[in-house]
């Protein structure tokens, strides 16, 4: 298990790379850049070839990744030209990395809680109303963009009810000590109550968004996952044992169906961040995907490079997780 | 009385969209305590769905269960589905088919065998872990404490139904259902698991129901045999007379069919011609017909009931005779 996991890491290693040439290169062939960027279609022909220059865009690219790599493996992946332009990338990226991953476990806690649970009731109940509801639903939350469902939630909730805060991670004005960055987190280890329940309440509507896709998908899977076991001769076996109905669905359904959704749940952990670039946007939530939208639109080289390094090295690091819980649930992985 | 007291038993499927299928139709056996009572018939005759409705474990919505089916003189179809959970595992043991698709993959065996016991007998953890290496031994299962930490696929395939009988006999039932146990194993090991269950149910005294295709498996087992077609009995007597006198064409066909021993060198295996899709209804007379050698007129016209004669049970109108060779 141990090799296991350290071959896989090792893997990552190569993939990183790769990803990193990729995306450098990627970068420097769309149009537009940095300089038009910062000095608009104004600039002068002379300020344009100084910026260039002192970016180092004008050296051949091989010369420019060899001098990133250099950099990045010493932990400078330079200076942001765009969203905050003068800090450095690494800098902003662990300012906005709580807020990404706060949402997103909340996102993704939310859909497993929901999708897990409704999932095997409407299988145990297939064809009743909470399994037709269900089925629709779930293809409803799938089809339905983001984005849109995003300005829904925000105009209903926050605009016309005005329940929930419709932007920003926090009331302007709040005075909350940090922490670890985790607004929810440090609101309850330093006892601000009302702070964490700000934090929260920031949370829930742009979570929700973000939680309907993993959420319509993990509903099915498990739903599937459950109808297929329910068949299996072994659950027969538990019953001709006179087990109670609750061994029988914890210990011998849930068991066994839980082996595909948490690979589902892995997945759509892992494309989370896609998600969240336009959550974020709707609901003006300082995250990675703020960042990643604003990275784009300014061209900032050095804030892509690195979000989209880190996004794949999480995305792996995530996959490895569900093989190793998939470890835990199967002894036939395991014992292999 | 009887243990088991099944009297005109019949299951009914009904399937939306479709036209109601009797699987089983007015089946009528009992099993005395300690005895072992065959149910033989080909494929699709009735065993299993006859099996699963005796345990209560027959799909609750599409399947119409009537009849009456009373062990130890309490009628179980009238018991709750709460009633019936108290009585699986502890009056009623089942062993099925295929080993490793009845074990669940992902629990150690030890679980598999101590959650019955912990269900019934009411032991701690701790204490079903000992019986239960207790009861692997028992079952002829080599190094149990060991097998108690390893899971399905770790086991040999005769050993998983070897795991499974020990967990359907773990509370003593007093009746042991086993749904053609060995038709999954390999040959050498079907002999073996055969063993072990008449061995078992000597010594503990437990009833068993044996379910199977086979009437080479019935010889060596059972005190009285029950012959399927189409969802009733169509033959029923005590073990030696049905082997040395079959007296229904179809009994005389299946003993014709498999090898036998005994049989004088040269005799050719008869396959009975045919297959259950000639079948005609019941109701419009005997549903072997098509396929019997010794049909007559009568036979598609009038429907055969269950006569005594001899002391076995037989529902034909034109039995085989002595010495009848009859045409394959
Ligand atoms: N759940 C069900 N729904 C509808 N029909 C069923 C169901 N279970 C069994 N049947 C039908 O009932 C008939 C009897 O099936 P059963 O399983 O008892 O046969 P069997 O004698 O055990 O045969 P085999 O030797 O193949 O196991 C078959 O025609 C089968 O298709
Ligand atoms: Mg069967």
């Amino acid at each position: 298990m141990l090799r296991y996991t350290l071959r896989r890491l090792l893997q990552l290693v190569g993939v990183v790379l790769v990803l990193s040439m990729l995306i450098f290169g990627w970068l420097r062939a769309l149009p537009g850049g940095p300089v038009s960027a910062l000095l608009g279609e104004r600039g002068t022909e002379e300020a344009r070839r100084e910026l260039t220059a002192q970016l180092g865009l004008d050296q051949p690219i091989f010369v420019q990744y060899g001098k990133f790599l250099g950099r990045a493996l010493s932990g400078d992946f330079g200076a942001s030209t765009g969203v905050q332009p003068g800090d450095s990338a690494i800098e902003i990226f662990l300012q906005r990395f709580p807020a990404t991953v706060e949402l997103s476990v909340v996102a993704i806690v939310l859909a497993v809680l929901f999708g897990i649970p409704l999932g095997y009731l409407a299988a145990r109940r297939r064809g009743g109303w909470l399994d037709n509801l269900g089925v629709v639903g779930s293809l409803v939350g799938v089809a339905v963009p983001v984005f849109f469902l995003a300005f829904l939630l925000k105009y209903l909730f926050a605009v016309q009810l005005g329940w929930l805060p419709a932007s920003g991670r926090q009331t302007g004005g709040l005075d909350a000590t940090r922490v670890t960055g985790f607004f929810v987190l440090d609101g309850l280890l330093t006892r601000e109550w009302d702070a964490a329940a700000d934090a929260l309440a920031h949370l829930v509507l742009p979570a929700m968004a973000l939680a309907t896709i993993p959420f319509a998908v993990i509903f099915r899977i498990t739903r599937a996952a459950v109808l297929d076991v329910l068949d299996e001769d072994y659950v027969r076996t538990a019953e001709s044992k006179g087990l109670t109905t609750s061994v029988i669905r914890r210990r011998h359904v849930l068991r066994n169906a839980m082996l595909p959704v948490v690979t589902t749940i892995g997945l759509q952990t892992g494309a989370l961040l896609a998600g969240a670039v336009l959550t974020e946007k709707v609901f003006a939530f300082p995250g990675l995907g703020e960042a990643l939208a604003l990275g784009f639109e300014r061209r900032d080289y050095p804030v892509l490079q690195l979000m989209i390094i880190m996004a794949a090295m999480v995305y792996v690091l995530v996959n490895l997780v569900v093989d190793l819980s998939y470890a835990v649930i199967d002894p036939r992985v395991r014992t292999r | 009385m009887a243990l088991l007291d099944v009297s005109d038993l019949s299951v009914v499927f009904q399937r939306r969209g479709e036209p109601p299928f009797t699987a089983v139709d007015g089946v009528s056996f009992s099993v005395e305590p300690g005895q072992t009572v065959g149910l033989v018939g080909e494929s699709g005759c009735g065993k299993s769905v006859t099996s699963l409705a005796i345990m209560g474990l027959l799909p609750r919505r599409g399947a119409v269960v009537t009849g009456s089916v009373r062990f130890e003189g309490a009628e179980l179809l009238s018991l709750s589905a709460r009633q019936m959970r108290d009585r699986r595992g502890r009056d009623l043991g089942m062993v099925f088919q295929d080993p490793l698709s009845s074990l669940n993959p992902v629990i150690a065996i030890g679980l598999q065998v101590t959650e019955v016991l912990e269900r019934h007998r009411g032991m701690p953890r701790r204490q079903a872990m000992v019986e239960a290496a207790d009861l692997l031994d028992k079952v002829g299962i080599p190094d149990p404490r060991r097998r108690l930490d390893e899971y399905p696929h770790q086991l040999s395939g005769g050993m998983r139904q070897r795991a499974l009988i020990a967990m359907a006999l773990a509370c003593r039932p007093r009746l042991l259902i086993a749904d053609e146990p060995t038709t999954a194993l390999d040959v050498t090991i079907q002999a073996q698991i055969l063993a072990l269950l008449a061995e078992l149910v000597r010594d503990t005294g437990t009833a068993l129901i044996m379910i199977t295709h086979d009437l080479g498996v019935v010889a060596g087992l059972c005190d009285e045999v029950n012959v399927l077609y189409g969802g009733r009995v169509v033959e029923r007597a005590r073990r030696h007379e049905l082997f040395r006198r079959p007296r229904h064409p179809y009994t005389h066909g299946l003993l014709a069919s498999i090898p036998r021993l005994d049989a004088p060198r040269g005799e050719r295996l008869v396959p009975i011609r045919g297959s259950v899709a000639d079948n005609i209804p019941w109701d419009h007379g005997c549903a072997f017909a098509p396929r019997c050698p010794n049909a007559l007129g009568t036979c598609v016209e009038v429907t055969p009931q269950m006569d005594e004669e001899d002391g076995r049970l037989l529902r034909c109108h034109n039995p085989v005779q002595e010495n009848q060779e009859v045409p394959a």
